[in-house]
């Protein structure tokens, strides 16, 4: 065929006319708008974040003082507090999360079970900020002999080398905290993939003589790795960008290496807290510092997809 | 291996739902039994109370006696998991695991006896159990791909090699060739006439001639009246059920006069 464009053949036969309804084209209207409003809502959040924070890379060394006086040297702390915090409230919130998924999905009887998924729910409600005023005033002093007694016996491991907070106000507080809050979400994505595991397959199991716990093995966890994974990773993305309950929990200061010790903030609770003392300048840095957080949570999400996208393209089969 | 089954005054219950009542029948060593009968009369109901599958759903229980070469199923230190490990199932669907590989699927099994396998032995059960569901030919190349990229057909042979890799003293089936097209299903009723050699086979089935092809002995199930629970209403050689039944509801089923 050597037609050009400017010869198109015509269509000799009219094409039947595809049947439309008022209703499917402002269904289509509607869809499209709304993910374009997503689309310009986080587009318009990157160019604020990188057109007032620009200037914030490179300040004056006094305004990144007292303890930095380059953009590297006061975020790089922050950085860190913000990601040992968000580790710790995961290593605390998957396991346990999974597990309580587990038993609402395939070990409780359903009196049980129901309740139980609606109060882990119900932790979802509660304001950040009443998560941090219960672990300043009730978590806190609690924690400090578990504090003593990791640095009289474990001094040997560099993290709980230093001195030891007698408010008990530490990182590894704020991420108990921070393991509450974000408990409920990894949950209820959880119970959700395991619940939907194909009941062919868990019967497959069991006819061949699988226990519980084998055809949990076999099936459950298998079919459900991705959404596990995914479930964690939104988890840790609520924990990265959590301001309220870290900024109450720690006081003021970067990442010191010692997990016992005061101080270790986060870039978003370092953010709300020293808003309001603002100078054009600071506020640049604080912009700048936000920039950071936001791709690095990105970050986090973008490889969830990944994993969870991954994870489907090899369950469908070579 | 094979071994028989006795089925006495077997009642089953959905919590206070009586869903099969009365049940007797020997189903007899190397043989394979069919079920027919309507749908919802209970005959999937009763093959799965013969491997405590049944007990899957929630307030499922049984009154009566389902006796294993001398041994009774429902004895009260009978462990489920050890009758489903003698008595194994094949399902109306295929199900192989959707993440496992061929070669991992049959030996699904074998693993959950928690011996630790050598690479030898392990081989050898897997072409061993493929050879016997008469799937060996079609996959021995492509073992570590996975199971579910395999046809209707050959998922339903590799859920039988599965179930037979474990050496089962009877194969329970539920409809299965009711996902299947009719090549598959010949295939898959060839291979029953051969494994009946070594396994006691029970098979509901809503073909009825399948039934008659396949079956040395039917059984036919029917509710007793709407709302009633189901029942076994004769219990015969397959060939006197199909010329020569002596119930008038059996002769009504298999002519197609209901059901």
């Amino acid at each position: 065929m050597s037609t050009t464009t400017k010869d198109k053949p015509q269509a000799q036969e009219p094409v039947p006319r595809a049947i439309t309804s008022v209703g499917d084209r402002v269904f289509a209207g509607l869809t499209l708008g709304a993910s374009l409003l997503i689309l310009a809502a986080l587009a318009s959040v990157f160019i604020f974040l990188f057109a007032k924070g620009l200037p914030g890379f490179n300040r004056a060394a006094e305004v990144y003082g007292p303890r930095a006086d380059s953009f590297l040297g006061y975020v790089a702390p922050l950085l860190g507090g913000t990601v040992i915090a968000a580790i710790i409230a995961l290593i605390i919130a998957v396991p346990l999360a999974w597990g309580i998924a587990l038993v609402i999905s395939h070990y409780a009887p359903k009196f049980i079970a129901v309740p139980v998924a609606y109060l882990v729910d119900l932790l979802a409600a509660v304001p950040s900020v009443v998560f941090g005023l219960w672990g300043v005033i009730v978590l806190a002093p609690k924690m400090v002999p578990a504090f003593d007694f990791l640095n009289s016996y474990f001094a040997w491991i560099p993290i709980f080398d230093g001195d030891v907070s007698n408010s008990g106000r530490t990182i590894i507080t704020a991420g108990v905290v921070l393991a509450i809050m974000i408990l409920p979400i990894i949950t209820a994505i959880t119970r959700e993939v395991f619940s939907r595991t194909p009941r062919l397959n868990q019967e497959a199991a069991l006819a061949l003589g699988a226990t519980r716990w084998e055809m949990m093995r076999l099936t459950v966890f298998p079919y459900g790795r991705s959404g596990m994974v995914s479930a964690a990773m939104l988890g840790l993305g609520r924990a990265l960008g959590e301001t309220m309950a870290v900024a109450m929990v720690l006081s003021l200061g970067g990442w010191s290496g010692n997990l016992l010790g005061p101080g270790n903030s986060s870039i978003a609770a370092n953010i709300a807290s020293k808003y309001k003392e603002r100078s054009e300048d600071l506020l640049s840095v604080l912009i700048a510092s936000g920039l950071v957080l936001f791709l690095l949570t990105f970050l986090v999400n973008f490889a969830a997809r990944w994993i969870v996208g991954r994870a489907e393209r090899k369950m469908a089969g070579a | 291996m094979a071994k028989s089954i006795d089925v006495s005054d077997l009642n089953i219950y959905y919590g206070d739902f009586l869903a099969v009542q009365g049940v007797n029948m020997t189903i007899r060593a190397r043989a394979v039994t069919a079920f027919i009968g309507p749908s919802g009369c209970g005959k999937s109901t009763f093959l799965r109370s013969l491997n405590r599958m049944h007990e899957v759903i929630p307030g499922a229980r049984v009154e009566g006696k389902v006796v294993v070469d001398g041994q009774s199923l429902y004895g009260s230190t009978v462990d489920p998991v050890a009758v489903r490990r003698q008595i194994g199932m094949v399902f109306q669907r295929p199900n192989p695991f959707p993440t496992m590989s061929i070669y991992d699927n049959v030996l699904a099994g074998n693993r959950l006896n928690a011996k630790r396998m050598k690479k030898g032995e392990a081989d050898s059960i897997v072409e061993k159990s493929l050879r016997g569901a008469n799937l060996w030919n079609e996959v021995k190349d492509r073992l570590g791909k996975p199971g579910m990229g395999l046809s209707g057909g050959q998922q339903q042979r590799l859920c039988i090699a599965r179930a037979i890799a474990v050496e089962p003293q009877v194969l329970l089936m539920d409809e299965p060739c009711s996902a299947l097209d009719p090549i598959s299903t010949s295939a898959i009723e060839d291979l029953i006439h051969e494994l009946k050699s070594d396994y006691t086979i029970v098979i509901v089935t809503h073909n009825m001639q399948q039934a008659a092809r396949v079956s040395d002995e039917t059984g036919f199930f029917n509710l007793k009246a709407t709302g009633e629970p189901g029942q076994l209403v004769e219990f015969n050689p397959t060939k006197k059920m199909f010329s020569n039944p002596d119930d008038p509801a059996t002769e009504a089923y298999i002519s197609g006069r209901f059901g």
